[in-house]
């Protein structure tokens, strides 16, 4: 991290805790806050949270780890998340899955999700919380093509 | 020129299929054929293979077309769609649909008819009745209506929500809260997620009516980050209903205050156990909480705290407006009124099918689901969620009802409904039922956090041959320890899918009949 970007991180971290510090059990929403803003919850920030809600390091620590949600580094440039459910494993979700382990590419992290609600429409999987249902591996392969062709266009 | 109102959804499964290019190509096509349209984002009707389903409004109803792809959508503009012109996709009237004529839709009866974050719309479609009635009844009065009714908790305890009200209300405290739980982590649930979605001022005016009953004046909805859809929607409808005076510090005038927040999860399973979910709420690790104190005495920051689940609360208004004897007129034995059911999984017709209690899962995954997509026999169906068990043939023309199919092992739990096909390998199911609970018990009791991941050794065993009979009953031994010895049903219900496999599926663990006898 350059030292520009540290600062605009800490700043961000700072308005996230004056904003919310008050609200009655405001760890979540902070670090909810914090992980939409930067992508992460960087460990840094743990003193400063820890400080702020007058709690231990430990317990900041504590939350981060406990939740799946909440990552200490930052994603690829895309989120990919495929169900691994029951109702998705009915209808071929593993085979996706394993699809998506040798083909996501090295712009996206993959992550297994348990259940998006796309239950009936089986296999479901998001990018980046967009949702997609009944994705085979042709469609797969396809949505990822156009991630790549999104990433050329924007560089 | 009155405008042609057209409806595609903003339900996340028909997003997930395409609704947004959808709604973009009948704009642009509009456009260029100079035709002046209204396009109402709605909630998805629950008919999911036919999304994204397009409807139009005619004077004889609305009338339905899907799926529709954008690349149909020129060709449903050549057919005059917009007056409900025939078209290959054409599905006549919405309402004669036969999936949707054949439902009692009390819980969802405005789901995919109206705009979800209008007030308008909500309030022409019997929306807010049931506030308006219950600020004109005494609290106790509008409490034993929703006893009468028979409601009971939808999220899967199925415990009498008048009874839980009652106590909150007789409780002494400075504060009281009203929770909802809408962590729906279980696969093959997805009415919660509609109902937040599609019809979110339901869920509100629920939770408001509960909170001038108990006196609680603060509210929370705990969505799952799985739900970013929900999560809008929610937040949009929570400022809509504050700034149109149905929820702040007068609730439609009457001098009673109830201020509701939305509170996001963050992709722990076990935080849809109601003291997990409080803690989390608290800022803390969703780590379960040994009961008593029940939550309606001690919940929130200690505090007393009606929490019940999306449908139980979206349950309400309809109770309110058209009185409890409405509501209990439907269902069977002690399960009064309708449950919506989801039908999910290996199914050619999955989606929404509310029903009243006493319909049999054949008729459910059958007449309505119309068997497998795959075309394959159904091989197995596990209902009630990733803790409820495998429902075997034998079983699928009993009547849904809470009592009849605890009796033979069943849940009913959220109403899911996850069919398999004949593919499916029932001891890798199980296997990952026990691996499932390894990864997300919170870790406080030892029957969860340790009888998980031995469950898995002790599967992987079985199917590898090593000593199958001594291991079989090594296994049922420790099941024993979980469902007897676990502080929440996340260890208490893991064993349900398991065993339920083992019994009904002996030969899926390579089973012989000499080792099910030795066993």
């Amino acid at each position: 991290m350059t030292s520009k970007t540290a600062e605009a991180a800490q700043h961000t971290i700072r308005r996230v805790l004056d904003e919310k510090r008050d609200m009655p059990g405001a760890l979540l929403p902070i670090l909810h806050a914090i992980q939409d803003a930067l992508g992460h919850v960087p460990p840094d920030a743990v003193a400063d949270i820890a400080e702020a809600l007058n709690l231990s390091r430990a317990e900041v620590h504590g939350v981060i780890s406990y939740y799946h949600h909440f990552r200490s580094e930052p994603a690829r440039a895309h989120v990919v998340q495929v169900c691994r459910a029951e109702a998705c494993q009915s209808m071929g979700g593993e085979a996706l899955w394993a699809h998506a382990c040798g083909k996501a590419g090295n712009n996206v992290t993959l992550e297994p999700v348990y259940c998006l609600g796309l239950c009936a429409t089986a296999p479901a999987m998001s990018i980046d919380d967009k949702p997609f249902a009944r994705v085979g591996a042709t469609k797969f392969d396809h949505l990822m093509a156009q991630l790549r062709a999104q990433q050329k266009e924007a560089a | 020129m009155s405008s042609i109102k057209i409806y595609v959804p903003r339900d996340s499964a028909a997003l997930a299929l395409g609704a947004d290019a959808v709604a973009a190509a009948i704009a642009t096509q509009a456009q260029q054929r100079g035709l002046n349209i209204e396009l109402v984002r709605n909630g998805s009707r629950g008919l999911f293979w036919l999304e994204p389903l397009v409807e139009v409004e005619t004077p004889a109803g609305r009338v339905a077309y899907g799926p529709v792809q954008p690349e149909d959508v020129a060709g449903l503009f050549d057919a005059g769609f917009h007056a409900g012109g025939a078209h290959a996709l054409g599905l006549g009237l919405t309402d004669n649909i036969d999936y949707l004529r054949r439902q009692e839709r009390l819980t969802f009866a405005r789901m995919g008819i109206t705009d979800p974050v209008s007030l308008a719309d909500y309030q022409a479609h019997e929306g807010y009745a049931g506030l308006r009635k219950a600020l004109q009844l005494q609290p106790g009065e509008v409490m034993q209506q929703v006893l009468d009714s028979g409601l009971r908790g939808r999220g899967g305890a199925a415990f009498p929500a008048g009874i839980k009200w009652k106590t909150v209300a007789a409780a002494q405290a400075a504060q009281k809260y009203v929770v909802c739980n809408a962590d729906e982590g279980d696969s093959g649930t997805f009415s919660d997620r509609m109902t937040m979605e599609g019809d979110p001022f339901m869920l509100i005016e629920g939770m408001t009516i509960a909170a001038m009953a108990t006196g609680a004046t603060r509210g929370y909805i705990y969505v799952r980050s799985e739900y970013p859809h929900a999560i809008a929607t929610l937040n949009e409808a929570i400022s809509n209903a504050t700034a149109a005076g149905f929820l702040g510090d007068s609730v439609l005038g009457s001098g009673r205050a109830f201020h509701l927040e939305v509170r996001k999860g963050a992709g722990s399973y076990v935080c849809g156990e109601e003291t997990a979910m409080l803690e989390s709420i608290e800022g803390k690790r969703g780590v379960v909480r040994a009961k008593p104190p029940i939550p309606a005495l001690k919940g929130l920051f200690g505090q007393p705290t009606v929490i019940n689940n999306v449908i139980t609360f979206a349950s309400v208004p309809i109770i309110l407006a058209r009185g409890a004897a409405f509501y209990a007129d439907y269902g069977v034995g002690r399960s009064k009124g309708t449950l919506p059911i989801q039908l999910a999984g290996n199914i050619k017709h999955g989606g929404l099918v509310e029903k009243a209690f006493g319909v049999t899962l054949r008729e459910l995954m059958v007449d309505y689901g119309g068997g497998t997509a795959s075309g394959r026999p159904i091989k197995a169906v596990q209902v009630g969620g990733p803790l409820g068990a495998y429902v075997p043939e034998a079983q699928w023309d009993l009547p849904m009802d809470y009592e009849g199919w605890a009796a033979v092992g069943a849940t009913v739990g959220h109403g899911g409904i996850v069919v398999h096909d004949d593919t499916a390998d029932m001891a890798k199911l199980a296997r990952y039922a026990m691996e499932f609970c390894a990864e997300e018990s919170c870790g406080k009791c030892t029957p969860c956090r340790i009888g998980s991941t031995r469950g898995v050794e002790v599967i992987d065993r079985i199917t590898k041959g090593e000593n199958r009979p001594q291991q079989v009953k090594l296994l049922r031994d420790l099941c024993d320890t979980m469902v007897n010895g676990s502080l929440c049903a996340m260890g208490g219900m893991t064993p349900f899918p398991v065993l339920s496999a083992l019994n009904h599926y002996p030969q899926d663990f390579g089973l012989s009949n000499l080792d099910r006898k030795a066993a």
